[in-house]
């Protein structure tokens, strides 16, 4: 009886499975003109890349990839004291003495990316003498904690605070009543208000999917079939990832066999990528909106005994090994961990009444295998980010997890 | 071999539907790709067994395959000299994690859910103080072979579970069996015929934590080093042994239904993920599945002890 029951339910999954299956079946039938036959409504102009994200903006989207060719401002051996195309505002309002106490109130230390970030922005604090006190607090991926974080913060006598939000919208009335109390600086996600002084990032993540899309594009043949790998849906700076790799796929003549999600695990990134080995028989090129799981990707193809097609991962060091042993084709956007130095050199800027930029958007550079070499450094852990513009750093390579020699 | 019967019907239906998606699976080459990403699963699910069928459950399998992933990469570090060494102290871990479990279990008569829950935590905070949330070092191209090689078009993953299956059907079999079986079934009955519960149900956790290493080896092996290793696979190893038959509660079900049970879990995750249905269907899947056999089981317990089948274990 009970194992009829679990049986049922497996069943049950089974018709549910059947049920929806027809729509993403169906739209990895051949690019959009031969396929628009069968398919109906908005499904029709695309090349199986499914529908737009609600999170893309065009005039975002549009101003990304236009600061992509612009120079940026600033010395071009630091690019974490480089801005492009800066609108600077004067804050000798803010101006005082030292020594300074910074405060800052981050998001998550949950993932290699944040760590490398956080371990590069300690650094920086303690190359500034005028800095005498620094006090962080982690969110631990809480918006609730973040919200109490910054108010606790504000009692502190912080001279500046810095706010890596969690989220955009739930942090957004924390950092507006901080505002007021002092000068705040937000890098890495945004908040939905101008008050913070300086908004840091990088281009962003439409920059990031379409410089991985466009190198695809280029050495995939037409007609060639894509996989896609994202994480997760509904994140924005995934999203934006994403949508922009869309607008990229459907102008050009590949064909994307499929979009998965892969919750960012490697055995199951590198099982979806031996199902579309085996049905499709060749895949030509891989998309990913983050590199984390790229080596799982390549290994699938390697244990398939296949070559490995163009594919694009980030700068994380694992990635950037295989590139380079293997030989592949491949290209890394990135969204670099050196945006974390930049934080602190804006608020030193600030408290000396000197200039920011109101939006500091920072180069976002990509490793291709001409400038591989100068990225890749040996005995980095594997899950190091190599734009961490962490190498002149006291401390380097120990405290990033890397060994001398 | 009967009691898997019904779990095998379903095995077959789901491997005959991923057959009609996808053609290659019925090559060797294909069936083999499976059997092999089901290894880790079928393992663990076969550790689980021996707990749930006890009368116990044991949660910190999932934490404890990350654990084991991280330090084997940690203490490795691309080092292939390291790796005998290495592979026999993750058996040792996995024991001894399942000895404390067994032990906290038994003597403290803290409830196993509270136990092995209370281990996950400390494992995933142990493991993410280590390593500051980024794992560190690589495995060494011989560790990886156990998940990746094979020999020839054989993969040392489908040996490696043919040879745990093998044994823990002979362990099932055995004395063993018939007293841990006891144990779920009836604890008090069980002790006043003589069997030492304690000690059965210490030995299932070792056995369930020794599972947990084995599948860590695979895995690790097969995908290489990740923080995510073992991420949900405690709640995906009792899905499976429940769709298998094994009553929660314990006493009754099956050990290669069980193993049916994981590969029909596999199966059903390969044929959503073929239909491009993923991500956070799975766990509801499981989580339905869960539900559907703790109530199915419950409503047919009553009826359990008629006369038809008060069969050799109520007897031991």
């Amino acid at each position: 009886m009970q194992r009829h029951k679990a049986a049922a339910a497996a069943f049950a999954a089974l018709v549910l499975a059947g049920c929806t299956t027809d729509k993403p079946a169906a739209t990895t039938q051949p690019a959009a003109p031969a396929a628009s036959a069968q398919e109906s409504g908005t499904e029709a102009q695309d090349s199986g890349t499914g529908a737009q994200s609600k999170f893309f903006v065009q005039a975002d989207f549009d101003a990304q990839l236009a600061m992509r060719s612009q120079t940026p401002e600033g010395p071009a051996d630091k690019p974490w004291e480089q801005a492009i195309a800066p609108k600077m505002i004067d804050t000798a309002t803010y101006k005082k003495e030292g020594p300074y106490h910074l405060c800052f109130s981050n998001a998550a230390v949950n993932n290699p990316w944040r760590q490398v970030g956080w371990k590069t922005m300690q650094a920086e604090v303690g190359l500034h003498k005028e800095i005498g006190k620094f006090t962080a607090l982690d969110a631990e991926g809480k918006d609730d904690k973040q919200i109490s974080d910054i108010a606790e913060l504000q009692v502190k006598g912080c001279d500046a605070l810095i706010v890596s939000p969690n989220t955009t919208a739930t942090l957004t009335p924390a950092v507006t009543a901080a505002c007021g109390e002092v000068p705040v600086i937000v890098f890495d996600r945004g908040v939905e208000t101008d008050c913070p002084v300086t908004f840091i990032k990088p281009i962003g993540g439409y920059a990031f999917g379409a410089d991985a899309a466009e190198f695809l594009v280029e050495k995939v043949p037409a007609g060639g079939k894509v996989l896609a790998l994202r994480i997760l849906p509904g994140v924005d700076v995934l999203e934006t990832r994403w949508s922009a790799a869309k607008v990229v796929f459907d102008r050009s003549g590949l064909q994307v066999v499929g979009v998965e999600f892969t919750d960012g695990d490697a055995a199951k990134t590198k099982s979806i990528v031996s199902d579309y080995i085996q049905r499709h028989g060749k895949i030509d090129g891989v998309w990913m909106d983050s590199g984390a799981t790229a080596v799982a990707a390549i290994e699938a193809f390697e244990d398939a005994g296949v070559p490995v097609p163009p594919i694009n991962g980030e700068d994380q060091q694992d990635f950037l090994q295989k590139w380079k042993d293997s030989n592949l084709t491949a290209v890394a956007p990135t969204y670099p961990t050196y945006q974390w130095r930049t934080p602190i050199i804006a608020a030193l800027k600030i408290l000396k009444g000197e200039e920011v930029p109101e939006t500091w958007n920072l180069p976002q550079p990509k490793v291709t295998s001409e400038n591989l070499s100068t990225y890749l450094k040996p005995n980095m852990p594997p899950l190091h980010y190599a734009l961490c513009g962490c190498e002149d750093l006291p401390g380097f390579p120990e405290a990033w997890g890397g060994k001398k020699g | 071999m009967k009691q898997a019967l019904p779990i095998l019907a379903v095995l077959a239906v789901l491997l005959a539907a991923i057959a009609v998606a996808n053609p290659f699976f019925l090559e060797p080459a294909g069936f083999l790709a499976f059997l092999k990403r089901a290894a880790p699963l079928v393992i663990l699910a076969a550790g689980q067994y021996f707990v749930i069928v006890s009368g116990e459950f044991d949660l910190s399998v999932g934490s404890l395959v990350t654990a084991e992933v991280v330090i084997a990469a940690r203490l490795i570090d691309g080092d292939e000299s390291a790796t005998w060494p290495v592979l026999a102290l993750l058996l040792v871990i996995g024991l001894f994690v399942g000895l404390v479990n067994g032990v906290v279990t038994t003597k403290l008569r803290v409830p196993s859910f509270i136990v092995t829950l209370g281990m996950l935590l400390v494992l995933s905070g142990a493991v993410f103080l280590w390593t500051g949330g980024a794992p560190r070092g690589a495995l060494s191209e011989s560790f990886r072979t156990f998940g990746r090689g094979g020999i020839g078009p054989l993969p040392w993953s489908v040996l490696i579970l043919l040879a745990v299956g093998a044994a823990v059907i002979v362990l099932m079999r055995a004395d063993f069996g018939k007293t841990l079986i006891a144990t779920g079934d009836n604890e008090r009955a069980a002790a006043l015929s003589g069997v030492r519960v304690d000690r059965a149900r210490i030995v299932a956790f070792m056995l369930s934590g020794l599972a947990a290493a084995v599948a860590a080896i695979l895995l690790g092996g097969f995908a290489g080093v990740s923080a995510q290793a073992g991420q949900g696979l405690e709640f995906s190893a009792i899905t499976a042994v429940v769709l298998g038959g094994v009553v929660l509660g314990g006493g009754r079900g099956s050990v290669p239904a069980a193993m049916a049970g994981a590969f029909t879990l596999e199966a059903l995750f390969t044929l959503l993920n073929l239909y491009g249905i993923s991500g956070a269907l799975e766990f509801t899947v499981q989580g339905v599945i869960i539900i559907a056999a703790v109530a199915a089981g419950a409503i047919r317990l009553p009826r359990k002890f008629t006369p038809r089948r008060g069969d050799a274990h109520a007897a031991s």
